[in-house]
């Protein structure tokens, strides 16, 4: 199978002709929910089928100076026409000099620390049809520039294009009511996708420290979702934000913060999670590791939050059984501590074989508060299972 | 000086020598070797190398693994390495970054590729398989002097290879064993088999090393080690491939923005 797929990648590109340069996976997904629609009858289903590739090239040259990475994504869902969408995770050139390197091109970057939520990672918008987590990433077009020093790395990062949040379609789920019609999304700045954000940032190790300070002024990548006649019209106010992450590793605890501080529609709100990690090796004479996951959520905007997480406990099991087959599971619970509103969620992997992975994800929404932030969720508990070939 | 003289000065300089190792105890006499092997390792600078493990369980159902090492001598510490997973493929990307330090506990960081999240993780799990393999993570990383108290048992032959039986017993936390016997090679004072008992002193592993090379006139490395676990029937082939030492690596390719762009 594998020859057939790079002989047909490598015929569709006769001038890349190293073959072996590409990687990636294809996956199937079955998503069913546990209930039938919290709205009755609504186009939406119990049973979703999808399938996704996601092949990267990569090529290096110069000494390893110099690399092209090409990673598109394409998802073909059933039902919803939202969800079927792609996108180019990464099309970027990257060149190291002696002390700082140069990337140009559409990338993807990661700051934080924290498990629950990542508050600090702020660069990329949320590819939001993938999954309810946040942490699958639209490709984002940036020039990044990034120095070492002495004392510490700094990032400049120019994004020069905005990328708007997916939204799923009428017949999606989970999805809100009304759906949101991203087509006529608004800006609160003239230039609209086009304005030029910046963003920096200094990262260092002290010791058993690693600290993160970052400042970003731009579009703000979360919406506000304005009811306009009998649809949801996101609109994209301009920002700035501060943040601070932080980790210290001893041997058998990690302790971890985030602190964010963001100046949005004229109001400055402060939010962050903070949080610890413990973990048992070698639990029951086995070669299994059982890792204690605990964090606090907080948001000083309280009730008024846009997220969900404004007071917020999350408590994690992380197991992995170091076996020859990777298998990993991380049980979740965040619980509102004053509306006891849970979600839950457990994700579990296991490799088959050496070329293919299977993954489980149950996700469930307990305590639903009528007007609650998880209310749009409420009937969608979901059981999700992917099956990914990787060459 | 008379010919008497000189017999009567060799005859007691021979009894001060012997009184001498009569005197040396087998702990002091297995830390000597131990500083002997090790000094005859110092000097490589860096090293790059491609691994594969091959993994074959009781049923003798095998699987790989692809793993491409760098590796840059730090005096007086541990070593600092970098190791690129290539094999399986749903790893492909994956790369860690280890400073090991001798009593110290490692500071180790695991990239993400899916997430391009570098994350600093616990070097506590020492005893804990390698890659799902037979090998733990503390078989596999830097050897430093100051690891293990060490005990010399004998000399033995094996393989027609003279050797030095040494045991070693592990001086940092969290290790899986509570000690290993080493047959180490007289002449080049090399490892050639390693026998490892688990906490409660029961028969655990066997590692063989064959397909000694020498590099640069100086630094031997086996090409194959082989290591078979008795309590479960399993076993890990580990390959040594492509060699090459002195190859200009410095501590810039063992940060932050060498593991992220590690592929």
């Amino acid at each position: 199978m594998k020859t057939r797929i790079t002989l047909l990648i490598a015929l569709l590109t006769p001038c890349l002709t190293y073959a072996n340069e590409w990687s990636g996976n294809i996956a199937v997904q079955s998503r069913y929910f546990m209930h039938d629609p919290a709205i009755q009858n609504t186009e939406q289903h119990n049973h979703y089928l999808s399938m996704s590739a996601e092949p990267e090239f990569y090529h290096r040259w110069d000494d390893d100076n110099q690399s092209f990475t090409f990673k598109p994504f394409i998802r073909l869902d059933q039902h919803d026409d939202e969800r079927t969408h792609g996108d180019v995770r990464e099309l970027v050139w990257q060149r190291v000099f002696d002390n700082w390197e140069l990337k140009v091109g559409i990338s993807k970057v990661y700051w934080g620390v924290t498990e629950s939520q990542h508050l600090v990672d702020i660069i990329n918008q949320t590819d939001a049809v993938e999954n309810i987590d946040g942490e699958d990433k639209l490709g984002q077009p940036m020039i990044q520039a990034s120095f070492e020093k002495d004392w510490g790395l700094i990032d400049v990062f120019i994004l020069p294009y905005f990328r708007e949040r997916t939204f799923a379609d009428t017949e999606g789920r989970p999805r809100t009511f009304p759906t949101v019609d991203s087509g006529q999304a608004q800006y609160e700045s003239s230039d609209k996708e086009n304005h030029i954000d910046l963003a920096i940032r200094w990262f260092h190790m002290i010791g058993n420290w690693e600290i993160g300070l970052a400042h970003f002024d731009g579009t703000s990548r979360d919406p506000v979702l304005q009811l306009q006649g009998s649809t949801l019209i996101p609109f994209y106010p301009q920002m700035n934000q501060t943040s601070i992450d932080a980790q210290a590793t001893t041997e058998d605890w990690l302790w971890k913060l985030e602190l964010i501080s963001r100046d949005v529609l004229n109001d400055r709100y402060y939010a962050y999670t903070a949080g610890l990690e413990y973990t048992f090796v070698g639990i029951m004479q086995s070669d299994a590791d059982l890792g204690l996951v605990a964090e606090y959520l907080y948001d000083d905007r309280g009730n008024s939050a846009t997220s969900f997480f404004e007071n917020d406990l999350m408590m994690g099991l992380r197991l992995a059984l170091n076996d020859e087959q990777s298998t990993e599971a991380l049980l979740g619970f965040i619980i509102d501590t004053d509306s006891q509103e849970t979600l839950i969620s457990l994700e579990a992997s296991r490799r088959l074989g050496n070329r293919w992975k299977a993954e489980l994800e149950i996700r469930t929404f307990q305590h639903v508060e009528q007007n609650g932030l998880l209310q749009s969720f409420k009937k969608d508990d979901f059981i999700q299972l992917d099956l990914a070939y990787y060459f | 000086m008379n010919t008497i003289s000189k017999t009567l000065l060799a005859i007691s300089l021979t009894l001060l020598l012997s009184f001498q190792t009569i005197a040396e105890t087998a702990e002091e006499k297995g830390l000597a070797i131990a500083k002997e092997a090790d000094l005859r390792d110092t000097g490589f600078q860096d090293s790059i190398s491609n691994m594969t493990m091959e993994l074959k369980n009781k049923q003798g159902k095998t699987s790989t693994r692809k793993v491409r090492v760098k590796t840059l001598e730090v005096t007086g510490d541990g070593d600092k390495g970098l190791s690129i997973f290539d094999k399986p493929n749903d790893i492909k990307g994956t790369a860690s970054l280890t400073y090991s330090h001798a009593l110290k506990p490692d500071e180790q960081w695991l990239y993400l590729p899916a997430l391009k999240r570098i994350k600093r993780i616990s070097s506590k799990n020492k005893s804990g398989p390698f890659m799902g393999s037979e090998f733990a993570y503390e078989d596999i990383s830097s050897q430093e002097i100051e690891k293990y108290a060490y005990k010399y048992i004998k000399d033995e032959t094996i393989n027609g290879i003279d050797c030095f039986v040494i045991e070693r017993y592990p001086a940092y936390e969290h290790s899986g064993y509570k000690r290993q016997v080493v047959w180490l090679n007289k002449q080049e004072y090399r490892p050639e088999k390693i026998v490892f008992y688990d906490r409660k002193d029961s028969l655990l592993k066997t590692l063989e090393y064959s397909g000694y090379q020498q590099y640069l006139d100086k630094f031997w490395r086996a090409d194959k080690m082989h290591m078979v676990n008795h309590q479960t029937g399993k076993s890990t082939l580990l390959t040594w491939h492509d060699y090459q030492f002195k190859t200009g690596l410095t501590d810039k390719d063992f940060n932050r923005n060498s593991l992220k762009r590690a592929k």
